[in-house]
């Protein structure tokens, strides 16, 4: 393939934008395979995704948007790409809009704007034969013409018109770029007029400022320009309002007519009588049926990554287990048995990739519905269903999966947040999921309960256990709502976004988008929040085991060779056991951990802890579901005792008898639901910190997130325990 | 009347979109602007929000969205 003039070595670039529900995520990959560049604009959560066209060519993927109208710095990106204003990215040579052919009034409306930049710009026009399907026929030599740029039309999810398209990609990368296609109404023309004159910006960006009040762009001039552009702006914009209408509405309407215009020549429309997508959404937006079938799918898709997920977590987990277990073998007799070496690879390195690699099933299961859902049609309908119930807590529908998903697992559940489109929204669903109670904190609960809390019933009906065990994740709702809606009236304070929302016609799921989508979530969670959740397992198990002094061993080394001397066979089999066991709760009680637990335990005295629970809480932050663990090597039953339910009782009982120096008991239920109530509420998971960073592009969110996470269950701990005190 | 008062079935043309702000201005882009056509579809199950066909495409907005919309049947 000869391609443009190779005496430039420079790469050479092309952008690609559309609206939302085109296909322009299956046509990027169609165009460029599987291998991407992904990154972040610096300070925007918007992902930056680059992909090879060709030699020396890339295209960079713009997120959907259906204008060029910004009013956040998300939806300012696209502008400033296409306008070369990113530092560091080169302006593209050439822009393709990709538009639904079942649709195209609409989606040339973007077309309209995109035209006005000054780049060579090529119409993709996707889904042509689902269009055919609905009745609509396109004659796409004359809609190139009445726009004036090349239209091709393709079928991205089954590579038709791809060639087409790249070869035309190629062909007019030094095209010269189209005349903007309509003129601005006189009101606004004029205005245009005076506001050049001592702006210097690009013509674009003015008229974005002039009609887009409090917008992006009139923030960007303001910046460049200095302050006074705004009054100018205003007093323009009055002008203009006192004719009649806003600017806005004055461009909206100058764009629908030249559309209608340009199209009505080429475009045939036969109504086919009701079509599938109002068939279906009778049924599935129906206020009993359209329920019920979304409350068996949201059923299906939370029983999913809750328990069939669990399984091939289990395999991960066990093959990572194995692993270690190869590597101990393989270095028994050696010199590194038992050594530092031995504990760092096994405790440190091979759990910290296990670590990370045990929550793949659930992301991979959890975006494999939502890839199908979101591809079908459906995920729209969802938010349609749910909007109401989230308005209360100021969010809206599309917050619903990422939610519901996260009382399985915040991680999937914070990855999912990417599909709300409004920043805000999305910040703040990231930042209230991780308060759903998931599954690692139900071992938590189940210790506490089945030691504490009496087997009773209220009523004759209500099982008190059961009663606790469902109040633990109202805690977390209940804490949820009033979060969220203070996020919303503070720190991510805005006006209320728009819930015009496109629901899109009904089609088949594509293999290749669905599977895109897994992958892309997959590699985005193993290898960039991946690094850091494994970095922090190295450091938890630095923490966790240094000092690791000679002392304590050479204690227990003396009650070893007591043994020996005293017992035999099976007896002293079992006598070694037990002293391996004390010796890896003394180690514990003296690492680096175990005296932060000792340290920290006035702080946690008010809620009834001791150092030991002080202990156990804090060498849970990385992972809250190694308490039960962590109690055990505390309480010198080894760190298996969760693992069969003859360890947990064992355990159980340990606590029950657990008594203070001064004889008093440890634990009461005032003390169990304390810690119950603390790790239902605390951000205890690094993975999650990490994985909100990842999705945020900002360790300011995440660590905002375990602050006030943190905060808010130790004060809610401390009453619940203050409280229960004197009830009980 | 008001977008937001017609029921599923109802509609007409609009006569009028009032408001200012980045919420109209969403309206206008999609193509709820005057002199379209528009018709009432359905409306969620608890009330709110509504789906319209515009354009020749369904869009779903909520109440108060739809409340800035003159409608004449």
């Amino acid at each position: 393939m000869s391609g443009p003039a190779s005496t430039a070595s420079r790469v050479r670039r092309v952008a690609i934008i559309g609206n939302p529900n085109t296909g322009k995520t299956t046509l990027f990959n169609a165009l460029t395979g599987l291998r991407h560049r992904v990154g972040n604009y610096p300070g925007v959560t918007v992902e930056k995704k680059i992909g090879k066209l060709g030699d020396g060519l890339e295209l960079i993927d713009l997120p959907g948007t259906y204008s060029l109208a910004a009013h956040s710095p998300d939806e300012m990106v696209a502008v400033e790409l296409l306008l070369g204003h990113v530092k560091n990215e080169p302006r593209p040579n050439l822009v393709v809009v990709i538009a639904d052919a079942g649709n195209l009034s609409r989606n040339l409306y973007l077309a309209t704007q995109v035209m006005e930049l000054g780049l060579p710009t090529i119409v993709a026009l996707n889904m042509v034969d689902a269009a055919e399907q609905a009745g609509v026929k396109i004659d796409c030599s004359g809609l190139a013409a009445a726009l004036g740029v090349p239209v091709i039309p393709t079928v991205a999810h089954r590579n038709e018109g791809v060639k087409e398209l790249r070869e035309t990609i190629i062909g007019q990368l030094d095209a010269q770029p189209p005349r903007p296609p309509c003129a601005w109404p006189e009101a606004i023309a004029k205005e245009l007029h005076t506001l050049r004159a001592g702006i210097e910006a690009e013509q674009f960006l003015i008229a974005r400022a002039l009609i887009d009040e409090g917008g992006s762009a009139e923030e960007d001039l303001a910046r460049h320009c200095g302050e006074d552009v705004r009054t100018r702006l205003k007093d323009s914009r009055d002008r203009i309002r006192s004719a009649g209408r806003p600017p806005a509405a004055l461009e909206a309407q100058m764009r629908y007519a030249w559309i209608g215009q340009a199209l009505a020549p080429h475009q045939q429309r036969t109504q086919a009588g009701p079509s599938l997508t109002d068939r279906l959404d009778a049924w599935l937006t129906h206020r009993v049926f359209g329920t019920t079938i979304f409350a068996a799918l949201m059923t299906l898709v939370f029983m999913t990554i809750f328990s069939w997920a669990a399984p091939l977590m289990e395999l991960v987990d066990g093959a990572f287990g194995a692993l270690g277990e190869w590597i101990t073998a393989l270095l028994a007799g050696t010199s590194f048995e038992g050594g530092i070496l031995q504990s760092l690879l096994v405790e440190g390195v091979i759990a910290g990739v296990g670590g990370v690699l045990v929550f793949l099933p659930q992301i991979i299961l959890l975006f494999l519905f939502i890839a199908i859902l979101e591809d079908c049609g459906y995920m729209a309908r969802a938010a349609f269903l749910m909007d109401r119930l989230l308005r209360f807590c100021g969010l809206s529908g599309h917050s619903f999966i990422p939610m519901m998903s996260s009382f399985a697992c915040a991680i999937p559940g914070v990855m999912a947040a990417r599909t709300i489109h409004n920043p805000r929204d999305r910040l703040t669903t990231i930042l209230v999921a991780p308060l759903m109670s998931c599954s690692a904190r139900i071992p938590v609960y189940a210790i506490m309960i089945a030691a504490f809390v009496p087997v009773a019933t209220v009523w004759g009906v209500l099982n008190v256990q059961g009663m606790v065990f469902a109040g633990m994740y109202f805690v977390g709702i209940l804490t949820a709502i009033p979060v969220a809606l203070l996020l919303k009236r503070t720190l991510l304070k805005g006006p209320t976004p728009p819930f015009v929302m496109e629901l899109p016609t009904y089609k088949m799921p594509g293999f290749k988008t669905v599977f895109f989508r897994v992958w892309e979530a997959s590699v985005a969670f193993t290898l960039r929040a991946g690094t850091i959740i494994f970095a922090i397992s190295v450091i938890i198990w630095a923490l966790s085991y240094f000092p690791h002094s000679d002392r304590v061993i050479k204690e227990h080394d003396v009650l070893r060779e007591e043994a020996q001397a005293a017992l035999q066979g099976e007896e002293l089999d079992e006598r070694l056991g037990a002293i391996d066991r004390l010796q890896e709760g003394a180690l514990l009680r003296d690492s680096y951990f175990g005296r932060m637990g000792q340290v920290v335990e006035p702080v946690f005295r008010p809620l009834g802890w001791d150092w030991r629970i002080s202990m156990a809480a804090i060498a849970s932050f990385p992972a809250r579901e190694v308490i039960v663990s962590t109690l055990g090597i505390i309480y010198d039953l080894g760190g298996e005792v969760g693992d069969d339910e003859d360890g947990e009782s064992k355990l159980a009982s340990q606590l029950q008898a657990s008594k203070r120096p001064d004889g008093s008991k440890v634990f009461n239920l005032a003390v169990a639901l304390s810690i119950m109530v603390f790790f239902a509420l605390c951000c205890q998971c690094g993975a999650t910190v990490a994985t909100i960073k990842r999705e945020t592009n900002s360790w300011k969110w995440a660590a905002f997130t375990f602050g006030y996470m943190t905060a808010l269950a130790y004060v809610v701990s401390l009453a619940t325990y203050q409280i229960a005190i004197r009830l009980i | 009347m008001r977008l937001s008062e017609c029921r599923p079935g109802e509609g007409g043309t609009i006569t009028r979109v009032h408001g200012d702000g980045p919420i109209v201005q969403r309206l206008l882009e999609m193509g709820v602007i005057e002199g379209a056509a528009v018709k009432v579809v359905r409306v969620a199950p608890m009330g709110d929000p509504l789906e319209i066909e515009i354009q020749s495409y369904y869009l779903s907005l909520r109440k108060a969205e739809a409340h800035n919309v003159e409608v004449e049947p």
